[in-house]
């Protein structure tokens, strides 16, 4: 590639006393008065918040309204700050279509103090029971408050839609003594 | 009412009318204070502080969300932060000295108004006298000399706070704001050269140089700013530099210093600082509003008397002052905008930048620009 020689020219005696470049930048600055605000005024205006979003985890149910965690405390050993607490216990024995999945959870607790929202217990949970959804404002008066037991995980996390529902093909499968 | 007043004892008006102007001075730089966070935040495109509002004002309408918009109760959420907060004593400072500094850094701030002359009203025979507390014929020259006290206190809390940064601040602030002022006082000298015509009784008097920007005719009318564009140039540099504003805030550079001379003050005491800064901004764009702007004048070639007479307000003392006040007052915080303009426009000088700029630049200038206007003057008024 050709060398072009830049020739540099010195300043000259208006730049080099500045004033220009000085009332120049001040019109630049002038112009940013009038320039619409870029801040985000936090609890009016709310940020709109991505797809894949890694928020508070949450437990979701099936489409059925039927629990979907099955107690076998995966996330709560992959958990890298310990923030997960599974008391394992026995389904519930009126809800008898779910007497073949034998386990549930009988308490679920995640401390939002500790949670640092890897997003590592969604990733190993075998029955996409449990979501890092939108919600990323938690705020609580005392430490008590900033743990999420089952009963507040299932208001957060709601209902997502399902497209294996696992559990009843075993089921059916089962009926047809061809189980696992 | 106005004749029981003027009955009154001379040093118990002179009391009332001192307090009167401290109790003005005061809210306003504690409001410039606030102006600062607002017109930085609209400048680099944030709305500024906007949130606090007392609860027995919410319920205005219209008015409330409005003040609260523009962050008019911050100012007291400061004040009352700053009165309230522990005022701790570091345990290695000079404890006399140290007290002593931010009492001196308010004395010249608030000393100089006296001859600084803010407005003017029209007797019965039609002549200007000037609103001001001492009406001294010394004027500027006392303003310069006590403003020039200041420096003491930012040398006095350097050296007392006894730790490395406040020291190095101290210092600079020092030889800062003392090579600053000999450019500063070269550049109005061409100014009174020019008022003190030969024959006259002379005069330093800072209400003197606005009457005679009042005057008919195209040069007569011109405010000093048009006929000595470089003088006002060196004292408006020379300004920043004295005020140890941005681009010359050498005693301060958080980024080097961390807080400069006042990095071990807190609470009050550091307040009284703040507000010591901005009364001597306060001051200097009043002075250079009296020598370079024409003063209560509102606009070149358009004096207050003219003004007086289209609005038939003339014969009316109490409302002309009040007008000549409040276009003074215009003024002076035009040009405080001024500072906080720049503020965000220019990056702060090197320390030997600005050692140069005061010292190989702007004497040499003060010094030339003298010389010249003292040659045409005496041509002109020979």
């Amino acid at each position: 590639m050709a060398i072009i020689p830049l020739e540099r020219k010195p300043l000259t005696f208006v730049e080099r006393t500045y004033l220009p470049g000085i009332a120049s930048g001040l019109k630049t600055t002038f112009k940013h008065l009038f320039q619409p605000k870029v801040t985000m005024e936090y609890p009016e205006q709310r940020p709109a918040i991505s797809p894949g979003y890694r928020g508070v985890p949450t437990l979701v149910k099936d489409p059925h309204g039927r629990e979907k965690c099955v107690s076998c405390q995966l996330c709560e050993f992959v958990c890298p700050p310990k923030a997960i607490r599974i008391t394992p216990g026995e389904v519930p024995a009126d809800q008898t279509d779910r007497t073949h999945v034998e386990k549930a959870p009988q308490a679920f607790d995640i401390d939002m103090l500790r949670c640092i929202y890897c997003g590592l217990c969604q990733e190993v949970c075998p029955e996409e029971a449990i979501f890092l959804q939108n919600q990323y404002s938690m705020t609580g008066y005392s430490r008590a408050e900033m743990v999420n037991d089952k009963a507040r995980l299932y208001e957060l996390g709601g209902t997502l839609p399902d497209a294996h529902f696992k559990w009843d093909k075993k089921l059916v499968a089962e009926q047809h003594g061809n189980a696992h | 009412m106005a004749d029981f007043y003027f009955n009154l004892p001379l040093w118990f008006r002179s009391l009332v009318q001192g307090l009167a102007v401290i109790a003005v001075i005061f809210p306003i730089a504690g409001m410039c204070s606030m102006a600062e966070r607002k017109v930085s935040a609209w400048l680099q495109g944030r709305p500024g502080p906007n949130r606090a509002l007392p609860f027995w004002f919410a319920w205005v309408p219209v008015v409330g969300p409005l003040l609260q918009r523009l962050g008019i109760f911050h100012v007291m959420a400061d004040g009352g932060k700053m009165l309230f907060k522990e005022d701790s004593l570091p345990g290695h400072v000079n404890k006399f000295y140290f007290i002593l500094a931010p009492i001196i850094a308010m004395m010249p701030a608030l000393t100089t108004v006296t001859t600084v002359p803010f407005g003017a009203y029209f007797d019965v025979a039609g002549n200007v006298i000037p609103l001001g507390l001492a009406r001294v014929d010394i004027g500027l020259l006392a303003v310069f000399a006590v403003s020039s006290l200041g420096v003491y206190s930012l040398i006095l809390a350097g050296w007392a706070s006894n730790s490395k940064y406040p020291f190095l601040g101290g210092v600079r602030a020092s030889a800062q704001l003392i090579s600053y002022e000999l450019a500063m006082t070269l550049s109005v000298i061409p100014v009174f050269l020019w008022i003190n015509a030969p024959g006259q009784p002379g005069t330093m008097s800072l209400a003197r140089a606005v009457e005679f920007q009042s005057q008919p005719g195209l040069l007569g009318g011109a405010w000093f700013i048009f006929i000595m564009p470089v003088a006002a140039l060196i004292f408006l540099v020379s300004l920043f530099a004295e005020t140890n504003r941005h681009p010359f805030d050498m005693a301060e550079g958080e980024a080097d210093l961390v807080g400069g001379f006042h990095t071990e003050y807190g609470a009050f005491k550091w307040g009284l600082f703040f507000v010591a800064e901005y009364s001597h901004m306060l001051i200097g764009s009043g002075v250079f509003t009296l020598l370079f702007l024409g003063g209560w004048n509102p606009l070149p070639w358009v004096t207050l008397s003219q003004l007086a007479v289209w609005l038939h307000v003339a014969q009316l003392p109490l409302v002309v002052g009040v007008l000549s006040i409040a276009i003074f007052l215009a003024k002076v915080l035009a040009l405080i905008f001024f500072f906080m303009w720049v503020r965000w426009t220019v990056p702060r000088f090197r320390y030997d930048q600005v050692m140069e700029i005061g010292w190989k630049k702007l004497l040499p200038l003060a010094i030339a620009n003298l010389i010249a206007y003292a040659i045409g003057i005496a041509v002109l008024q020979k």
